[in-house]
């Protein structure tokens, strides 16, 4: 059986795609095997991980929730293109600082709700930030590791962001 | 697992809506946030012929005060939600549950009209729109029509949303100083399915309750209010023994099935548990 097509037209990491898409497919399969961006992984398939998550239009979402052709007009970044853009690179390093990859399957949709925590929570407190990351499972259980790195980048942020106010003042 | 395969249609306006739903009736589902959808298809718990995308149309979404309540589009997202002035004045008592709504990425894409229609009874919607009696606009291509909240949760994922009809707002009445909201959930993980959740509405005079709705998640096949319970509140002052009598009257009210989560009667006994933290919390300001 040949699966329904849809066209769609989209951008990918800056890249453009213009293609007919399975209508059934979801954006990470698409991302994985149409297009061989394997950085975004499939754990549960029904939004429960957070394992898949990439951004659209700015917003993380589960990359396993949302249809391929409903990227249709949309922007979509993944991990791939947000670690050579070096949006994620202070997390990234505050990670692997605090040995916060261990196996490595969890850690794209866990930057991914990292960098909105650092661009939209950048107050929240360490019981804020485990709320924040509570939709990304990690199998290795490595959670402490997670909060501490991404804790880490938050006050780095904030008392860089305080001292150049204060240079302001 | 993957989806079975289906035909999709993206709606440019309702009357695309309307159209595919005439064609396709009820082999046809509405696809909103898909958050819940999704899933479902994904599990292979649903297999529509076609999914109808409503997620483009602008006039199902927004928050604006409409008359003496707060409507809020279909399409209107959790995130909105949570970050809503509006929301947090006027409905406190949905301001208390949204955090309890699923998880951050998800809330970037979930609807307040998807979740109502879906009508899941461990979901936090439909226990505050029943506890707040919301009413419930529902369109067709023959006009519109606006049912009550409590004559629209008919059962497992069954509302009183027909086919051809599309959910496209609610409408919460707005909160007075005379309220106490009190919003309650335990789930294993938070963000997740409740195991029992809460949703209070008293209405005061002075201290004493004059008015009482008490909506329960995840202890039937739909949001239940607890009759017994609101009758043993009503006159009351908020004190040991009316908690106490309300504790007890539950056990009339609920008869819940045991779940993966909990059996009935740890379910029943949590339910006390919350209606006692959320008198306790809703009474705080007269102690």
């Amino acid at each position: 059986m040949s699966d329904r097509c849809m066209h769609a037209q989209f951008t990918v990491n800056g890249e453009s795609v213009d293609a007919q898409v399975p209508v059934r497919m979801h954006l990470v399969d698409y991302l994985r095997e149409e297009m061989g961006l394997t950085g975004s992984h499939l754990g549960c398939e029904h939004g429960v991980c957070g394992a898949c998550q990439v951004m659209v239009d700015g917003q993380v979402v589960r990359g396993c929730l949302t249809l391929a052709v409903q990227a249709d007009g949309k922007n979509v970044q993944t991990i791939e293109g947000l670690s050579e853009s070096r949006e994620l690179q202070q997390l990234q390093a505050a990670f692997l600082k605090h040995n916060a990859f261990q196996c490595g399957f969890c850690s794209a949709g866990m930057l991914l709700t990292a960098l909105d925590i650092t661009k939209h929570h950048k107050n929240a407190s360490r019981n804020e930030i485990k709320e924040l990351i509570s939709g990304n499972y990690c199998r290795c259980t490595g959670y402490q590791a997670i909060v501490d790195a991404i804790e880490s980048v938050l006050h780095t942020n904030l008392s860089s962001s305080s001292t150049q106010s204060g240079v302001k003042a | 697992m993957k989806s079975p395969d289906f035909e999709y249609v993206k709606a440019k306006n309702m009357e695309d809506v309307f159209a595919s739903l005439h064609s396709y009736k009820d082999s046809a589902q509405i696809l909103a946030g898909g958050q819940s959808l999704l899933a479902m298809l994904n599990l292979r718990m649903a297999s529509p012929q076609i999914l109808i995308d409503i997620s483009g149309i602008d006039s199902m979404k927004g928050i604006e005060k409409f008359g003496n309540a707060l409507r809020i589009g279909a399409l209107t997202t959790h995130n909105e939600i949570l970050n809503s002035d509006l929301v947090k004045l006027h409905v406190p008592l949905l301001a208390q549950a949204v955090p309890y709504v699923a998880h951050l990425a998800i809330r970037n894409k979930g609807t307040i009209g998807g979740s109502l229609a879906l009508g899941d009874p461990a979901a936090e919607y439909p226990a505050v729109a029943l506890a707040l009696n919301a009413t419930m606009v529902i369109q067709s291509s023959k006009g519109e029509r606006r049912v009550k909240a409590h004559d629209f949760f008919l059962s497992l994922y069954r509302t009183a949303v027909q086919s051809e009809e599309v959910l496209i707002a609610v409408e919460f009445p707005l909160a007075t100083s005379n309220h106490r909201f009190v919003f309650l959930e335990l789930a294993r993980r938070k963000g997740d399915y409740a195991m029992v959740g809460l949703a209070v509405a008293l209405s005061m005079d002075g201290k004493t309750i004059r008015e009482c709705a008490l909506s329960f998640m995840a202890m039937d096949d739909k949001p239940v209010l607890a009759p017994s319970a609101m009758k043993a509140l009503t006159g009351q002052n908020i004190h040991p023994e009316s908690i106490l009598l309300a504790q007890k009257a539950l056990d009339t009210d609920l008869d819940p099935p045991g779940d993966l989560q909990a059996n009935a009667s740890t379910k029943k006994h949590l339910a006390r548990v919350l209606l006692s933290r959320a008198l306790i919390q809703a009474g705080e300001p007269y102690v």
